[in-house]
């Protein structure tokens, strides 16, 4: 008969997200071409951007760039990829709602937040592979690191936490929003003016003045000029901000952003599938 | 009856738009039979397995589950219970064998145990051949196999079917409906919705025939068919003879002649089948009618409810749609 604990206990729903995770991870292993077109997405629009804008903007960037814009980009478009890997949550937690998949964890004896931590868990490993690809092709392209292998390290992994940070706001988008276009519409309407409208691809001072206010504020450009700190060095960060105030900055963004997202993805997750 | 093993008292859902999902219903299922829940769409029955396996919480009334309340401890009621929806809920791109130990290790077997657990499912199932081939290789009667395999390889005490045959081929029901009555060997409960009077025939040794949200009538196979008769008889008259043919009707007929709006058409129990029938042309020719049409079949759903409720769950299209719009995934499923 069941010898089942009734009562969910951490080491049950660390047991139980890790069993997930693994499952998500081997059930998007096994779909080589989704794979391989979202690992070679974030490197085309690197070089996208590098090639096309790269020889204009030269003369604008800040001295820790070298004169190179690679050495802008990179960073910034790390910052812009943690962002768009998390948002593959929305799009598998969908699934799972759509299939009955999630109908079926929900009427099994195990902690509500094991499902949403599995899938974050995974989504995040995958960006972490992606990413760290993408670090290796900007490297490849002259991509070159002024701060020691301590801040690249501690970039990458500032990145990954923000990438951890935004699986838990799609993962809300993902149950809350019904089909897959209208998380489509959702993400590309977000994330894009949102990146954009960033230090990610170009610095805030030639933006008009309303615009920089609200490009200089927003936390995607505080994770990338936090990211630029830690891999250039103060040199690449606007005038009067310092390495470890960017790093302050960036971390408060991820640390709000997990205390709202969190519990507003439980509460969807509770209520899901009805 | 022994202790049930499952008790609803007085269940009320609500949806949205004022939409009574479960309005007051209460029943009793006994341990160790098929329970089958048969309405039509709309009427409430994915709605009650879904209170009942914890997945939505009732407005009001109060249910029990292998002797444990719902709302006191519904991770209890989960370690117990089995699931197996409307869609065969598995993962595409995970053998059967993978998927039927993810849920294995999400009961909380370890590793190990619920290997083993998954391999005895699948050998019971039939599936163990074809255990390592991925989900998307398989047809729609094999994924429901397989979501079967996985609601019951945590050992259940009541197994739950959401409309198990559902969308796929004939062969594949027969063989089905085999092998959910081949689950009651070690004692387990199963409750089962359908849409299919045949289903619920075939499965079921008692019904519950539940119509906007409430229970309209309960008992065993055969006297549920009593009710209905075992044989009914279609007739159709003209306008002009109906009157009449209804007079001559009710005097062959003891009781149980009703019309059929929506056909036109006029419905009674042929007990005695073809005798029956020979007598009713009979009488209706010394009366002088001529029938404009005449069919003997076995009972459908639609004349179970008639006999029933006195009318067609189709007929009722505006209240039926009504709370079919509010029901959770009859509507849901908009895929």
């Amino acid at each position: 008969m069941n010898t089942v604990i009734a009562v969910p206990s951490l080491r049950r729903t660390t047991a139980h997200a890790a069993v997930l995770a693994r499952r998500n991870l081997m059930s998007s292993i096994r779909r080589p071409d989704v794979l391989l077109l979202s690992t070679i997405q974030p490197i085309v629009f690197m070089l996208m951007f590098l090639y096309v804008f790269g020889g204009a903007i030269e003369f604008a960037l800040p001295g820790a760039a070298n004169g190179d814009y690679v050495n802008w980009l990179v960073p910034g478009i790390l910052a812009q990829f943690a962002v768009f890997g998390a948002s593959a949550t929305a799009f598998g937690l969908n699934d799972d709602r759509t299939s009955g998949v999630l109908d079926r964890f929900r009427s099994l004896p195990m902690a509500r937040s094991a499902v949403l931590a599995g899938r974050t868990t995974a989504d995040l490993m995958r960006a972490a592979v992606i990413l760290l690809l993408q670090l290796a092709v900007g490297i490849l392209l002259g991509f070159r690191w002024q701060n020691g292998v301590l801040g690249l390290i501690a970039g990458v992994g500032l990145a990954l936490a923000f990438c951890y940070a935004c699986t838990w706001i799609t993962a809300t988008l993902g149950m809350v929003v019904r089909s897959t276009e209208a998380i489509q519409a959702a993400v590309y309407m977000v994330v894009f003016p949102l990146t954009l409208v960033s230090s990610v691809f170009l610095p805030t001072q030639t933006m008009p003045g309303w615009l920089q206010a609200f490009a200089e504020h927003q936390p995607i450009t505080a994770i990338a000029d936090a990211l630029r700190g830690l891999m250039l060095g103060a040199g690449a960060l606007p005038p009067g901000q310092t390495v470890a105030g960017q790093a302050m900055v960036a971390l408060a963004w991820i640390g709000g952003i997990t205390a709202i997202c969190v519990p507003l993805a439980v509460r969807a997750y509770r209520r899901a599938a009805t | 009856m022994a202790e049930p093993i499952i008790e609803v008292d007085g269940l009320v859902k609500v949806f949205r738009g004022n939409v009574r999902a479960l309005d007051g219903l209460s029943l009793q299922v006994e341990q160790g039979i098929v329970y089958g829940l048969l309405g039509p769409n709309g009427a409430g029955k994915t709605t009650l397995i879904r209170v009942l396996t914890t997945l939505l919480a009732a407005d009001a009334g109060s249910a029990s589950v292998a002797g444990i309340d719902l709302n006191a401890d519904p991770q209890a009621v989960r370690s117990r219970i089995g699931l197996a929806g409307q869609f065969a809920a598995v993962d595409d791109y995970l053998t059967g064998r993978e998927n039927v130990e993810l849920v294995g290790r999400l009961y909380g077997f370890s590793r190990r145990d619920a290997r083993q657990r998954a391999a005895t499912v699948l050998e019971r199932i039939g599936m163990l051949d074809v255990a390592d081939r991925q989900v998307k290789t398989y047809s729609g009667g094999m994924r429901r196999r397989i979501d079967l395999a996985a609601s019951l390889v945590g050992s259940p005490q009541v197994l739950f079917l959401d409309e198990p045959t559902t969308g796929i081929d004939p062969a594949s029901r027969r063989s089905l409906w085999e092998l959910i009555r081949h689950l009651l060997d070690d004692g387990t409960t199963i409750v089962l919705t359908t849409q299919y009077l045949d289903e619920a025939d075939q499965l079921a040794d008692r019904i519950a025939v539940i119509d906007h949200g409430r229970l309209v009538s309960e008992g065993t196979t055969a006297d549920l068919k009593n009710r209905v008769g075992g044989t009914v008889l279609d007739l159709s008259v003209s306008q002009a003879d109906r009157p009449n043919a209804l007079a001559v009707l009710e005097e062959a007929v003891v009781g149980g002649v009703t019309v059929d709006p929506g056909r036109d058409t006029i419905v009674l129990p042929a007990s005695d089948g073809v005798t029956t029938l020979y007598d009713v042309l009979g009488r209706l020719d010394r009366a002088r009618i001529t029938p404009t049409d005449v069919a003997l079949h076995r009972p459908t759903l639609d004349d179970v409810f008639l006999a029933l409720t006195g009318s067609v769950p189709g007929n009722e299209a505006a209240a039926g749609a009504a709370v079919g719009a509010g029901t959770d995934r009859e509507t849901g499923a908009d895929r």
